[in-house]
């Protein structure tokens, strides 16, 4: 292609990721590093329906200026990345020093909310990840396998849980799984036990959210992996068989070796996806058992009084961890693409 | 395609002999835009407003339980998108912080004379905004079950899980206490409540140093627990809609509810005649011997924008003064909440609101940092009920994630 005719087909894309891709990253990273002014306080009488009472409120006129002159706020540089709420180092140098062990350490550092978080987000992110694609293929495989007229409907069904909302399909497994739920009570009836419930279990909960998180990502990797079935070299599988090579054996020397780099592609998407993992927390009222990064995001701007440096700070260091888990598979990619050239 | 004409007409037709009948509130013109929570009173307050509407004056309504995440930033712009936030007690403050909504004393002095006193929320001497109902958490139970159990209506928390016990003990419930624990927002409005009860001061007087770390805090996280001893083990994702399903299930007997949603707890599709019948309310609980109710008091109300035209403003404040004239309140509108209108007669709904602000409560504060504590305490709780900590170190945990983001807020 032309360099010029290459400029007028890339422009509309480029244009497009600057604006909605480098700039919000610009404004996050600004964002990050300015905290509002010192606010000034002044005592005053609030009266209502219930009577009078002096509190406390902030002096608008004396901020007014203040907000004028710099508007972005005070400059805090990287304080918020190392407060309690985020890198916590100062509280993580204290629990290093006055931890006995090394089980203490890290249950101290399990307390802070940002390591608390990356905790469940990288546990979600690399169970989730192979599972969704074994399972994928699984279904691929069979599907692939199955004769035309029923293979059609079988796709169909194999793609509801990626067409559902995220939302909403939490929301019908979180009613399942309640207590009273058809699936909490069968749970309860299978082991024997009135008092099991999934929601009041951290433990039972992690595993619910990855079961769910698994249920909704393997359509997509399904969709690719059968999308790949369908350019089997068949002579090469035809003269495996000759070869006396049992079902196992082609799939394993010949089908996975084909759709090899399909894997790359899928994992690539999904360590991504699962890195973000939010709607299953907000869907299954998880948050007392399960943080992850975006959804302290979410909670910084949910409250009364939003903390925008801090979820900016947050979103910052998502983007980071994010380029660091694709920093192996974009290397890989990029020998593969070398190696071919 | 005549007839597809012909009944197009026809519904547009309909439509136009069914539209409401504009009242003339007497605005000449601008634009009037409102931005709220959605529950029954308030859109009732909200249609009202619409009443107003006119060739020239346009008056649009976004009611919607996500209000506080667009409110700001709809009022920030100049001009504001939004020319009216209805607001509480707890949400007027982040507004407040951020100096969207303008003081109404000319706007009160031209066209509010009958806007009774008690209406007016004033701070530091400026009217801020219109209060039209109030709120309160208080005790709902099933007089049926406690008569079963041959306990009195409990008046302490103490009593309360007394009552929970002998319940339990006499096989009538598992589970019979009930709450909105879910971890977040819910959850911390159940430590205010309690703290209050117990006593305790949030903050130090006229600074934002937080005060919670005390026997105070402990003994209010102790009853919090003990609570939940009685309760559905999935509370910490109980929410008040989750735990009012759970009361019309006829699986809870006492539990802390909203007035606001007391009044159509038993209304909705299947609850069972026995939960409508023994449906009974009473005014909130003391803890640990205090005088002060374990509960605070709620207002809700409408401000005005700061960022818009002076004409827009008086269309805005007319037309809401309008919505919640004494004429709007019928037989349906007069149980949705306890008005603060005059001519509102409290139904035996709102009794427990009432009781709440006789037995002196106190009202949520309104200060600039509450809402930083209220996150902290939601994020927080959750791992002390659950076991994983103590008290003191739950407390110390509060203390540590409150000063961080106080201090990026630069309260601290």
């Amino acid at each position: 292609m032309k360099h010029k005719t290459f400029f007028w087909f890339i422009l509309p894309t480029a244009m497009a990721m600057l604006l909605f891709i480098a700039m919000p990253i610009v404004s996050v990273v600004t964002q990050s590093l300015f905290t509002p002014h010192d606010q000034v306080f002044k005592v005053v009488e609030n009266c209502g329906p219930f009577g009078c009472k002096e509190e406390t409120i902030i002096d608008n006129e004396a901020m007014a200026d203040l907000n004028a002159e710099k508007p972005l706020g005070k400059f805090a540089g990287l304080a918020i990345y190392f407060d309690r709420g985020h890198l916590a180092v100062s509280e993580v140098a204290d629990a290093w020093t006055s931890s006995d062990s090394i089980g203490e350490f890290f249950s101290t550092i399990n307390n802070l909310p940002f390591y608390r978080a990356m905790g469940f987000t990288l546990s979600y992110t690399f169970i989730v990840t192979p599972l969704l694609i074994i399972l994928g293929f699984m279904i691929a495989i069979a599907v692939n396998s199955l004769n035309g007229a029923i293979k059609g409907l079988v796709i169909f069904f194999s793609l509801l849980p990626m067409i559902i909302n995220p939302l909403v399909g939490s929301l019908i497994l979180f009613w399942m799984v309640d207590a009273r739920g058809v699936f909490g009570s069968g749970l309860q009836w299978l082991f024997d036990d009135p008092t099991l419930s999934l929601k009041a279990s951290t433990t039972l909960t992690w595993i619910m959210l990855m079961v769910y998180g698994v249920w909704h990502s393997a359509p997509f990797a399904f969709v690719v992996f059968y999308a790949g079935l369908q350019t089997l070299p068949q002579d090469t599988l035809e003269s495996a068989m000759i070869d006396g090579a049992s079902r196992w054996e082609r799939i394993r020397y010949v089908v996975i070796p084909h759709i090899m780099p399909l894997v790359t592609f899928v994992a690539l998407i999904q360590l991504m996806d699962n890195f973000r993992v939010f709607e299953p927390i907000v869907g299954f009222n998880a948050e007392a058992h399960a943080q992850s990064l975006s959804w302290i995001i979410f909670n910084d701007l949910a409250g009364e009084t939003r903390l925008l440096s801090s979820a900016s700070t947050t979103s910052v260091l998502t983007i980071i961890g994010v380029a660091i888990l694709l920093s192996p598979v974009l290397v890989r990619t990029w020998r593969d693409f070398t190696r071919k050239v | 395609m005549n007839k597809i004409l012909k009944s197009g007409l026809l519904v547009a037709a309909l439509l136009g002999s069914t539209a409401i009948a504009h009242a003339d509130c007497g605005i000449e013109n601008g634009r009037v835009s409102i931005v709220g929570n959605e529950f029954p009173a308030i859109q009732t307050v909200g249609k009202g407003a619409e009443a107003c509407a006119t060739d020239s004056v346009e008056v649009k309504t976004n009611l919607t339980a996500d209000h506080q995440k667009i409110n700001l930033a709809g009022m920030t712009g100049n001009p504001a998108e939004y020319t009216s936030a209805i607001v509480a007690n707890s949400s007027i403050v982040a507004l407040m912080n951020d100096d969207v909504i303008r003081p109404l004393d000319d706007l009160v002095a031209k066209h509010g004379s009958d806007i009774k006193k008690n209406q007016l929320i004033t701070i530091g001497g400026k009217v801020m905004a219109v209060a039209f109902m109030a709120n309160a958490q208080h005790l709902v139970y099933r007089a049926d079950v406690l008569e079963k159990a041959g306990v009195e209506v409990p008046t302490t928390y103490e009593e309360m899980l007394a009552a929970a016990e002998k319940i339990r003990s006499m096989g009538i419930m598992e589970n019979p206490v009930g709450g909105a624990y879910k971890a977040g927002w819910n959850l911390a409005q159940e430590f205010t409540n309690m703290f209050i009860g117990h006593g305790g001061e949030f903050f130090k007087a006229g600074t934002a140093e937080v005060t919670i770390n005390n026997e105070k805090g402990v003994a209010t996280l102790e009853m919090l627990k003990a609570l939940t001893a009685y309760m559905n083990p999935d509370y910490l994702t109980h929410d008040s809609n989750a735990t009012n399903a759970e009361y019309r299930a006829g699986n809870v007997a006492l539990m802390n509810m909203w007035g606001s949603r007391a009044a159509t707890l038993t209304e909705a599709d299947g609850v069972s005649d026995e939960v409508k019948a023994g449906f009974a309310i009473a005014g909130p609980m003391t803890v640990a011997g205090g005088d002060t109710p374990a509960t605070t008091l709620w207002w809700d109300g409408w401000t005005v924008a700061k960022n818009i035209s002076d004409a827009d403003a008086e269309a805005t404040f007319i037309a809401l003064k309008n919505a919640i004239a004494p004429a709007i309140l019928n037989d349906e509108t007069t149980q949705q909440a306890v008005w603060l209108i005059d001519g509102y007669q409290p139904t035996d709904k709102a009794t427990g609101v009432f009781a709440a602000a006789e037995a002196g409560s106190t009202p949520y504060p309104m200060l600039p940092f509450q809402g930083l504590l209220h996150t902290a305490l939601g994020a927080e709780i959750p791992d002390y009920l659950q076991g994983k900590e103590d008290a003191a170190k739950t407390l110390a945990d509060i203390e540590a994630a409150y000063n961080a983001a106080a201090k990026e807020k630069g309260y601290l």
